[in-house]
C-alpha cells in the first residue's frame, strides 16, 4: 500500500477541492527530515463528505493544514473552486482561505478562554467586514441556535462554563457561521464520550445537509468515519493505500492494511469471536521510510517486489483505487498471516 | 462459572473458601469515594458493590465522571488527598479487608499481589531509567533477587511481552519506545511478581486500533497462563465484549447494571446500558445512519438531588426515578443480572412506562420521546 499516483482523482466538474502530489516535511529538532505526507492527492465534490482514516502518525492531520495553508505543503498543488491558493500570501490568502474552515480535536484549547462566546463566533465575521453589528448578532444568534444551544443563555458566557461536547458545537458553530464552501474536520469527536460523540455526529450530519456542506472529515476510528463519509480514503506512513466507497471500503478491502485495520476494531458484540491480531510491530518511523511500499514490513503478504517497486495507486475493482501490488481481489484472496512478513 | 454472592447479600466470612473454582479474589462493598473540592463534594463513587473470582476478567465500563477509574484507584490506595473514602467502604482483597493492611509494613502487596496499568504509560515508568532497569529493581526489591538473576528475568519479561530484541530494548529509555512498545513495558512490570489481580484502566486507549488489538490479546493470554484475575476498565463496550467475563456498567458514581458479558449484551436491563450501545457508531451500519444519541450530558455529581441520576437523559423515565434513587436489584430470573432501576427493559412495567412517555411525547423529567429514544 502506502502509493503514489492520481488515478483516484476525478475529472467532475463539481470538484470543490483537489490536493494534488502533496508533500508535507519537517525538519525535526536534530535538523533531522520528518517525510510527514509523500505524494498524496485528494479530491473532494461539492455536497460530498471524504473521510481521511488512518492510525497516528499516518500523516492525515499533516494533509488537513496543508490544504489549509497552515502551513503550505513543501511542494504540491492546493485548487478550492479552480483557484490555486498554495502560493497565495497575505490577504490573497486571506481572503480564500475563508472559504475553508477547521474544527479541531480538542474542543476546549481551540477556544479563547477569556472571550465570550458570541466573540469567538462572530470574529470571523467582523474581520470579514462589510456587515453591521445588528447583523453580526443576528447571524451570531443563528448560529447558535442551528448548533442545539440557547443563544440567550449561551452568547456572553466563556467556555470554560461549557462541557466537551458543547464546546464543540461552538466550534462548529464558529466555522459554520462564514458558511464556507469546505469544512476540515480533525478528529472532532475523538475527544468526546460516546454519548456525547453521537450528538455532534448527528449535528455534523444536519449541518452537511442544510448547508449541501462539502466536507473534509479526518479521524482514526473507522466506524465514525464511515459514519458521515461518502468516500473514504485509507492512509499508511505518509501515502494512501486505498479509496472507495465508504459503504464497501471496509466490507470488501483490497488493500491488505484496510483490511487490516477493519479486523482490529473491537466490535461490541459478545459473539464476534476476537481473533489475533492482525498487524504485527509497530509503524515504522517516518525519518526514515521503508523503500519501495511503506506498508510492507508489516504486510502479511509482502513480496521482494514490495521492497523495491512502489506501488502505484490504480483502479483495481470499478470505483475502487488501491496502492498495492497484489490487491485483495475475491477470486483469490489469500490468507492472512500473522508475523510472516519480509 | 457461577457467582458464589451476587454482592448483595451481606459479606459472609469464608463464604468463598473451599471451593477453589470459583475462589472469589476480590470484592468490593458499598465503595464510597467523595471529593472534596472547591467547587463542593464530588460524591465520585456513591455505593458501588463488585467481586471477582481468579482467573476472570470484570469489565468496568462508563463515559468519564462516572466513577470507574476512583474505583480502581481506590483499590490500589492510590488515590488523591483530597479524597475521603467513607467509613462503610470495604475492599476485601483475598479474603483481608484492605483498608486495614498498612501499605508501609505489607510492602509486597501493592505492586506483587495487586498490579495496575494505565491509559499514559508514562504514569509508571521513569523517563530517567532505562526499561530494563526499571525492570530489573522491580525485580531486586520485591522478589529479592540478585542483579544477574534479575537482568535475566527481565529480558525474559520483556521477551514474553512481545518487545522484539529485548536484550538490546534493556537499554532503551521509554522515549526511544513507541506507545504501544511503553504499554508493553508497563504490563512487563505490572506482571513482573505475578500479581492474583491486575487493574488495567483504559490500557489501549492512547493507542491505534491495530496496536490495541495486540496488547488486549496480550493481556488476555498473559492472564489465561496465570490464572490471574483482570479489572478491565474502559469507556468502549467493544473492548469489553470480546474479552472480560462480567461487566459492570457505572453512570454517576454507581454500578447501574452488572451481569456475565453475553447475559448483558443479550438482555440489557438498564435503560443506560442499552442507550450506550446504541449511541456507538459501527463500521458493519450502512453510511449516513443517524444514531441514536443520548441527549444532555452526564450530571456533575456535586450535591444530587434524589432520583435515578440518569432519569433526565432516560426515555422511560417516570415520576418515581424522579423521587427515589433506584437499589442494584437482581432479576427475578437471574441472580447475576442486575440492574438499577425501577422500569427495567424487557419488563412489563418498563415496556409501559416507555410506551407511556411516546403517547405523552416527553418523560417525567421534560425531556421529548419519540418512538422510544429521547431526542
Amino acid at each position: 500500500m502506502a502509493g503514489s499516483g492520481t488515478s483516484h482523482l476525478r475529472a467532475d466538474a463539481d470538484v470543490v477541492l483537489r490536493a494534488k502530489n502533496l508533500h508535507v516535511e519537517y525538519t525535526g529538532k536534530r535538523g533531522e527530515r520528518v517525510f510527514a505526507v509523500s505524494d498524496v492527492s485528494i479530491d473532494v465534490l461539492k455536497g460530498e463528505t471524504v473521510g481521511l482514516v488512518g492510525e497516528s502518525g499516518c500523516g492525515k492531520s499533516s494533509v488537513a493544514r496543508a490544504i489549509m495553508q497552515l502551513p503550505p505543503p513543501t511542494s504540491g498543488t492546493v485548487e478550492l473552486d479552480g483557484e490555486r491558493i498554495e502560493s497565495l500570501r497575505g490577504s490573497e490568502l486571506r481572503k480564500k482561505r475563508r472559504k475553508l474552515q477547521m474544527i479541531f480535536q480538542d474542543p476546549i484549547s481551540s477556544l479563547n478562554p477569556s472571550r465570550k462566546v458570541k466573540d469567538i463566533i462572530a470574529e470571523g465575521l467582523r474581520i470579514q467586514g462589510g456587515l453591521s453589528n445588528d447583523e453580526v448578532n443576528a447571524r451570531t444568534s443563528v448560529m447558535i441556535e442551528r448548533v442545539g444551544l440557547d443563544p440567550e443563555r449561551a452568547r456572553d458566557r466563556r467556555p470554560h462554563e461549557f462541557s466537551g461536547g458543547q464546546c464543540q458545537r461552538i466550534s462548529i458553530a464558529r466555522a459554520m457561521v462564514l458558511d464556507p464552501e469546505v469544512l476540515i474536520c480533525d478528529e472532532p469527536v475523538s475527544a468526546l464520550d460516546v454519548s456525547v460523540q453521537a450528538q455532534i455526529l448527528n449535528l455534523l450530519r444536519d449541518m452537511k445537509e442544510r448547508y449541501r456542506l462539502t466536507m473534509l472529515f479526518i479521524a482514526h476510528d473507522l466506524a465514525v468515519v464511515k459514519n458521515l463519509s461518502d468516500r473514504i480514503v485509507v492512509m499508511y506512513l505518509g501515502k494512501i493505500c486505498e479509496v472507495g466507497s465508504s459503504d464497501e471500503l471496509f466490507e470488501r478491502p483490497t488493500h491488505p492494511y484496510t483490511r487490516a485495520l477493519a479486523q482490529s476494531i473491537p466490535e461490541p458484540d459478545p459473539d464476534v469471536p476476537v481473533g489475533p491480531a492482525a498487524l504485527t510491530g509497530d509503524l515504522p518511523s517516518p525519518l526514515d521510510p521503508p523503500s519501495g511500499c511503506r506498508f510492507r514490513t508489516r504486510c502479511p503478504l509482502a513480496q521482494d517486489r514490495c521492497v523495491t517497486e512502489e506501488p502505484v495507486i490504480r483502479e483495481v475493482v470499478p470505483g475502487r483505487f488501491t496502492a498495492c501490488h497484489f490487491p485483495l481481489l475475491e477470486v483469490e484472496a489469500p490468507a492472512l498471516r500473522v508475523g510472516e512478513t519480509v | 462459572m457461577t457467582l458464589p454472592d451476587d454482592g448483595l447479600a451481606p459479606f459472609r466470612e469464608n463464604d468463598h473458601v473451599g471451593d477453589h473454582m470459583t475462589r472469589e479474589v476480590l470484592q468490593v462493598e458499598n465503595l464510597r469515594v467523595w471529593f472534596h473540592t472547591p467547587a463542593g463534594l464530588v460524591r465520585a463513587v456513591d455505593g458501588v458493590d463488585l467481586h471477582l473470582n481468579q482467573g476472570e476478567t470484570l469489565g468496568i465500563v462508563g463515559e468519564s465522571g462516572s466513577g470507574k477509574s476512583v474505583t480502581a484507584r481506590a483499590i490500589m490506595k492510590i488515590l488523591p488527598p483530597n479524597a475521603e473514602v467513607l467509613k462503610g467502604s470495604r475492599i476485601l482483597f483475598d479474603g483481608r479487608d484492605l483498608a486495614k493492611v498498612n501499605p508501609k509494613k505489607e510492602k509486597h502487596l501493592w505492586g506483587v499481589d495487586l498490579a495496575m496499568i494505565f491509559q499514559d504509560p508514562m504514569t509508571s515508568l521513569t523517563p530517567v531509567m532505562t526499561v530494563g532497569r526499571q525492570l530489573s529493581e522491580t525485580l531486586r526489591y520485591h522478589r529479592k533477587l540478585d542483579k544477574a538473576a534479575a537482568h535475566v528475568e527481565a529480558v525474559d519479561l520483556l521477551r514474553r511481552v512481545g518487545i522484539p530484541e529485548p536484550e538490546k530494548r534493556y537499554n532503551d529509555y521509554p522515549h526511544n519506545l513507541s506507545g504501544g512498545m511503553r504499554q508493553r513495558v508497563t504490563i512487563a512490570l505490572a506482571i513482573s511478581c505475578s500479581p492474583k489481580l491486575l487493574i488495567a484502566d483504559e490500557p489501549t486507549t492512547a493507542l491505534d486500533v491495530t496496536v490495541q488489538h495486540q496488547i488486549l490479546n496480550l493481556l488476555q493470554s498473559l492472564q489465561e497462563k496465570a490464572s490471574m484475575s483482570m479489572i478491565l476498565v474502559t469507556h468502549d463496550l467493544g473492548v469489553v465484549a470480546g474479552r472480560a467475563d462480567h461487566i459492570a456498567v457505572m453512570y454517576a458514581g454507581r454500578v447501574i447494571e452488572r451481569a456475565p458479558t453475553r447475559q448483558l449484551f443479550a438482555h440489557m436491563r438498564h435503560p443506560y446500558t442499552r442507550a450506550l450501545i446504541d449511541a456507538i457508531p459501527r463500521v458493519t451500519m450502512p453510511s449516513q445512519t443517524r444514531l441514536a444519541a443520548i441527549p444532555g450530558r452526564p450530571p456533575v455529581i456535586i450535591d444530587p438531588p434524589p432520583g435515578c441520576s440518569f432519569a433526565a437523559r432516560c426515555p422511560s423515565a417516570q415520576a418515581r426515578c424522579l423521587e427515589e434513587t433506584p437499589k442494584l436489584e437482581s432479576a427475578p430470573d437471574s441472580r447475576e443480572h442486575a440492574a438499577a432501576c425501577f422500569f427495567p427493559l424487557g419488563t412489563a412495567e418498563g415496556e409501559q412506562a416507555r410506551q407511556r412517555n411516546i403517547e405523552v411525547g416527553a418523560t417525567a423529567a421534560g425531556t421529548a420521546v419519540m418512538s422510544g429514544t429521547a431526542v
